[in-house]
C-alpha cells in the first residue's frame, strides 16, 4: 500500500514545526500544505481532519488523521520505525523524554505566551518563570550535545522550535537568552546544523515581525 | 527485563491521578508499596523524586522516580508484560492518547475552575467551558466496545476515570452541574462499564469520604472573602 502523507501546518506555529522536523528526521515523503491561523475560514480538509480542535498540526497518513504535536511525533516514530529513533528504547528513558515534553509543552509555552501577549505584572511574571524553565532545561540537558544524547529525539524535537520564537521574547521581555542561558543557545545553534532542523524553522525576524501584528490584532499595546 | 523489586508509588489518598498510577499496577498484577504523602507536609523522598513538580503520584521503580500520572500508566505498561493497557497499532494508540490529552487539557481545567476558583463569576465561566468540552468529548468520541478500544480496561478508560467518578462527587459539593450519565448517554454506557469493572472497583475511594472532603474545600474558599 502506498503511503500517503499530508501534514497540514501554519509555518510560525512552534506545534507545526515539531511535526514537520519528525517527518523530516524520519525521511518520510510528504506533501506539506500551509493553513493560515489567522483566516478564520479554515479550509474544509482542516476541519474535516480535525473536528475537535480545528487547528493544525494535522498528520493525515493514508487519510487518517492524527492531531496534537507531541502524539504526532510519537506516531510517526512508531511507524517510520527503521531510522532515526526520536524516542529511547529503555522504558525509563522514554518516560523521562516524555516528562520532559510535557514540561515544554506545558510550562514553557504558557510561560514564553504571557512575555509577548501581556503587560506590566503578568509579563514578568512570565518572563521570571520562562527564565527559570530554561534553567531547568540546561541542568537537563547537561553534558550531552542534544537531550536525546547523541542525536535529536522527542525533547529536541518538542523543545527546538521555540528557538524561531526567541527574538519575540528577548525583545518584549527585555532580556537576553545567551546571557541567562547560554547552554540552551548552544544547543539550539547545534540543532539548527541538522538539516530538519534547518529546513524546518522560520527567520526569527520574520517571526518577530508576525509577533508585532499579532499584537497589534489582539490589543496589547 | 522487568521485575517486581523496589516497586513503591507515592501518593494520597483521594487523588485521581494517584489512581491512574495504581489501577495501572493492580492490571498489570505488580506488587507495590504504598506510600502515603502530606499535601501539606511533603516528605523529601517526594521533594526528592519530583523536584520540578513537588507533586503525586510519583512511582519509584529500583529507586528511580517516574512523574506524571499518564507517563507512569505508559510506563507501567512498557515494563510489566500482560494485560496491554495501549493499543498496539499507532493509529489507535494516536487516538487514546488524544483523547486523554483532551480530557487533561480541555476538559479538567475548566472543571477545577468551576469547582474552586475563588471569584464566583470564574466557576460560573469555568462551568461553562467545561460543559462545552463535554458536548465535543460525547459527540467525538467513538467507544468501541465495552470499554474505549474493546473488551478490557486500556490507556483512555483509565485517564476518563476522573470524569466518570471524581466529576460527579467534585460537583455535587461545588453546587454546579457539567456532567451526568444521562445528560450524555454515550459517555454514561462507558462510564458504567469502567465502574463495574474489579480491578477499578479496587482503586476508588470511598465516595462519602471524598464528597466531605471536597465539601470541606468548597467552603473554605466559599468562606474565605
Amino acid at each position: 500500500m502506498a503511503n500517503e502523507v499530508v501534514l497540514l501546518g501554519y509555518w510560525p506555529s512552534q506545534y507545526g514545526m515539531r511535526a514537520r522536523i519528525a517527518v523530516e528526521e524520519k525521511g518520510i515523503p510528504y506533501e506539506y500544505k500551509e493553513e493560515d491561523a489567522w483566516n478564520y475560514d479554515r479550509s474544509p480538509l482542516l476541519l474535516e481532519m480535525n473536528p475537535v480542535h480545528k487547528k493544525t498540526p494535522v498528520l493525515i497518513h493514508n487519510g487518517k488523521p492524527i492531531c496534537e504535536s507531541l502524539i504526532v511525533i510519537e506516531y510517526i516514530d512508531e511507524v517510520w520505525n527503521h531510522k532515526s529513533p526520536l524516542l529511547p528504547s529503555d522504558p525509563y528513558d522514554r518516560a523521562q523524554a516524555r516528562f520532559w515534553a510535557d514540561f515544554v509543552h506545558r510550562k514553557v509555552y504558557g510561560a514564553a505566551k504571557r512575555i509577548w501577549t501581556t503587560k506590566g505584572e503578568e509579563r514578568e511574571g512570565g518572563k521570571k518563570e520562562f527564565i527559570e524553565c530554561m534553567k531547568l532545561l540546561e541542568q537537563q540537558l547537561g553534558e550531552k550535545p542534544y537531550f536525546g544524547g547523541d542525536n535529536l529525539g522527542f525533547v529536541d524535537v518538542a523543545f527546538v522550535p521555540f528557538y524561531s520564537w526567541f527574538q519575540v521574547y528577548e525583545k518584549f521581555g527585555k532580556f537576553n537568552m545567551e546571557a541567562e542561558c547560554p547552554n540552551i543557545i548552544a544547543w539550539a545553534k547545534r540543532c539548527l546544523k541538522k538539516e530538519s532542523v534547518a529546513k524546518t524553522l522560520p527567520d526569527q525576524h520574520k517571526v518577530y515581525d508576525l509577533a508585532i501584528w499579532i499584537r497589534k490584532k489582539l490589543g496589547v499595546e | 527485563m522487568a521485575t517486581n523489586q523496589q516497586v513503591k508509588l507515592l501518593g494520597f489518598a483521594g487523588s485521581p491521578f494517584v489512581a491512574r498510577a495504581e489501577l495501572a499496577l493492580k492490571l498489570k498484577g505488580v506488587q507495590y508499596e504504598y506510600i502515603q504523602e502530606s499535601l501539606t507536609n511533603k516528605s523529601d523522598l517526594l521533594l526528592k523524586s519530583n523536584p520540578v513538580h513537588k507533586k503525586v503520584p510519583v512511582l519509584l521503580h529500583n529507586n528511580q522516580p517516574i512523574c506524571e500520572s499518564l507517563v507512569i500508566v505508559e510506563y507501567v505498561d512498557e515494563t510489566w508484560t500482560g494485560h496491554p493497557i495501549l493499543p498496539s497499532d499507532p493509529y489507535h494508540r494516536a487516538l487514546s492518547r488524544f483523547w486523554s490529552r483532551f480530557i487533561e487539557d480541555q476538559v479538567m481545567p475548566p472543571v477545577f475552575k468551576a469547582a474552586w476558583n475563588p471569584n464566583k463569576q470564574e466557576r460560573v465561566k469555568g462551568a461553562e467551558e467545561a460543559r462545552e468540552a463535554l458536548k465535543i468529548l460525547d459527540k467525538e468520541l467513538k467507544v468501541n466496545g465495552k470499554f474505549f478500544n474493546g473488551d478490557s480496561v486500556g490507556f483512555l478508560d483509565i485517564a476518563a476515570l476522573i470524569i466518570f467518578y471524581w466529576v460527579p462527587i467534585i460537583q455535587e459539593a461545588s453546587e454546579f452541574n457539567v456532567y451526568s450519565g444521562d445528560k450524555y448517554p454515550k459517555l454514561g454506557k462507558w462510564s458504567q462499564e469502567v465502574l463495574n469493572d474489579p480491578v477499578v472497583k479496587g482503586v476508588l475511594p470511598p465516595r462519602d469520604v471524598l464528597l466531605s472532603f471536597f465539601k470541606a474545600r468548597f467552603q473554605s474558599i466559599v468562606n474565605s472573602k
